[in-house]
């Protein structure tokens, strides 16, 4: 029977039964990793998914970059004066992570819970609610690392990336793609049918347009530039090119903070919804 | 194969009722166990317990609580009210303890749609945390199984809706449970399929696995359970073994007359005084007695002449019948 050890390949001598309680209970138990690894057993027969994400970025930084630059002149960002494409690239590299941790945790999950109806199979075994958040969150972020890997590379081939700062882009990357994925994934719980996407539709583009990835946040008259501040996406912009420039400040501090903040309470209303839904 | 099934061992000493030693070694122990959605009470408090190595039924009608409380038992859906206490554990905190050592068969399907058939079983294992290699030599002799192996590499979309099914119940069984719960198994299997489900649970019932089963086929029900319970509207309406439920709820023979008109089995309603009871259906009328010939004799002997008429023993049909004034299958 089930009940002896099995050793897990990918953690080690851990048990097979014995539940380890994580102290932080957000994270799930070890199992989640079995999550990620439905993701990689679906992937694996459909990688051309992963590699058209992974081009992206070269297409982006080329078409906006080059395109873009030889219409807009430097830019002054703080006491600096900076070429365009520098200017946009960790504007591109923010907006980026949040669309691809969009797409995993809208579309995506809202196919796995109403149509796939993955997860009520997944719960009939040893896993939890919190583990398949966990596991669908790792997944999310396995995926968002390497699209920003990809973008840093072709950053760092097209020039773009001014200091050796820039290499900092990368985890915080993956921080604005797990505050997006977690809210989410929380927005998605919501959503009753494929109309309701109108509206996350009405959010999202608007805020991929004015979030001062184009161009700095000082063409916007005042109050729209306070709008636009609170929008989590400017948080993700700010952090990400102020470290790209190596021009460090405290309120670079505040954005992480809102970012890691926005995504743990993402994941826990997540969590409370998906309970109350597969587990009625 | 159909014949190793029938060979339900009869009574079991636990069956009728279990005595409090039984209480201890139980496998599942409910005790007005209730399930709330919202204002509406899917499950009113129902008793009972399983004990090891038995097979345990549930039947009734749609929407009777089968699923609700097989829901509950998986730890799958908190339970209102009551205790419920599986594997000696509870349900509310040990939800993965419990689940590591039981296998499920859902109502609904809910095999993988975006993997393929052998991916299916392997990944489930995987959940499980069987070893890798493990996985897969128990997927390939479990695909034998449910005679799948040729569509292994195929996606489950492109199989059958009895495909799936047989697929559903294999996976079921690739943790190697000690319960296996079995909600509506057979329903969407060929009668060979049938069969040869019933022949394989039987042998892992020999093997010590309790098993948990809903059905609204009563031969199912009358040829693998030990015990059952009829539940009706959330509660039980009787419990037992199938003999002791025929033998209390009904007569040991039945007669079935149909008749051709309406007319002509409105007539024929004249004919119940001549058995202990009669129950009435949209299409023939049963005669419940204990002597089937006897009455037919009697029936002819009054001029009535049926379309078609069968004496036959009675079933857990009948029994249901009785209880819940409707058929187990429509
Ligand atoms: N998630 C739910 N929300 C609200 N009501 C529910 C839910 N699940 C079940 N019910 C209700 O609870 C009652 C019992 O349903 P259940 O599925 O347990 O019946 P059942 O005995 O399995 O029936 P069937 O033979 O049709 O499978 C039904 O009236 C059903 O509508
Ligand atoms: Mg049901």
């Amino acid at each position: 029977m089930s009940t002896t050890p099995a050793g897990d390949t990918t953690r080690g001598t851990t048990s097979g039964t014995t539940l380890r309680i994580t102290p932080a209970a957000l994270l799930g138990s070890r199992r989640a990793v079995h999550m990620v690894e439905r993701n990689v057993y679906v992937y694996r027969r459909s990688w051309i998914f992963l590699v058209s994400g992974f081009f992206e970025p070269f297409f982006y930084l080329l078409s906006i970059g080059i395109g873009m630059s030889s219409l807009v002149g430097p830019l002054r960002v703080g006491a600096e004066t900076v070429a365009y494409p520098v200017f946009v690239a960790p504007g591109l590299l923010a907006s980026s992570a949040m669309n691809g941790a969009l797409f995993d945790s809208t579309f995506n999950l809202f196919h796995k819970l109403k149509f796939a109806h993955t997860y009520d199979a997944v719960l009939s075994t040893p896993l939890t609610v919190a583990d398949v958040v966990a596991g669908e969150m790792g997944w999310s972020l396995l995926r968002s690392g390497l699209y920003a890997l990809s973008f840093m590379c072709a950053m760092a081939a097209l020039g773009d990336a001014r200091t050796s700062w820039a290499a900092l882009c990368y985890p915080e990357a993956l921080l604005v793609a797990f505050a997006f994925s977690a809210v989410g994934m929380a927005t998605t719980t919501y959503l009753r049918g494929w109309r309701d996407f109108e509206m996350v539709m009405l959010a999202i583009v608007p805020m991929f347009l004015f979030s001062a990835t184009f161009y700095p946040l000082s063409v916007y008259p005042g109050w729209l530039q306070a709008v636009v501040r609170l929008t989590p996406l400017y948080q993700g912009v700010a952090l990400l090119r102020g470290t790209d420039l190596g021009s460090f400040q405290w309120a670079m501090a505040g954005h992480a903070a809102y970012l890691a903040i926005l995504g743990l309470v993402g994941l826990a209303a997540t969590r409370a919804r998906l309970g109350r839904l597969l587990l009625p | 194969m159909v014949a190793a099934a029938r060979g339900t061992p009869g009574a079991v000493a636990s069956a009728a009722a279990p005595s409090a030693g039984a209480q201890d070694t139980a496998l599942v122990v409910a005790r007005g166990l209730v399930k709330r959605f919202g204002q509406f009470t899917a499950v009113g408090g129902i008793d009972f317990e399983i004990v090891p190595g038995e097979c345990f039924g549930f039947l009734g009608p749609n929407g009777a609580g089968k699923t609700s409380t097989m829901r509950m038992i998986s730890c799958m859906s908190p339970a209102s009210g009551g205790t419920l206490r599986v594997l000696g554990m509870d349900p509310a905190t040990d939800g993965p303890r419990i689940r590591a050592r039981l296998g499920l068969v859902p109502q609904e399907d809910s095999l993988d749609l975006e993997l393929t058939v052998l991916d299916n079983l392997i990944l489930y294992a995987r959940y499980f945390d069987i070893p890798k290699a493990e996985a897969r030599r128990r997927a390939a002799s479990l695909l034998e199984l449910a005679q799948l192996s040729e569509r292994a590499r195929d996606k489950v979309e492109s199989l059958s809706g009895g495909m799936k099914r047989r697929l559903t119940i294999a996976r079921a069984l690739v943790s190697q449970p000690d319960l296996l719960i079995l909600d509506e198994p057979t329903t969407g299997l060929d009668p060979q399929a049938r069969h040869l489900l019933w022949d394989r649970l039987y042998r892992l019932k020999q093997e010590g696995v309790t098993l948990l089963v809903t059905t609204h086929y009563m031969e199912e029900a009358e040829q693998l359970c030990d015990r059952l319970v009829i539940m009706d509207h959330g509660r039980f309406a009787a419990h037992g073994t199938p003999l002791e439920l025929i033998g209390r709820y009904s007569t040991r023979e039945v007669v079935e007359l149909r008749f051709a008109t309406p007319r002509e089995q409105a007539d024929a309603l004249a004919l119940g005084e001549t058995a202990q009871r009669m129950e009435v259906l949209p299409d023939r009328i049963l005669l419940y007695t204990a002597d089937g010939d006897a009455v037919l004799a009697e029936v002819h002997r009054r001029g009535y002449a049926p379309v078609s008429e069968l004496v036959r023993r009675s079933t857990l049909e009948d029994v249901f019948l009785r209880l819940t004034g409707r058929r187990l299958v429509d």
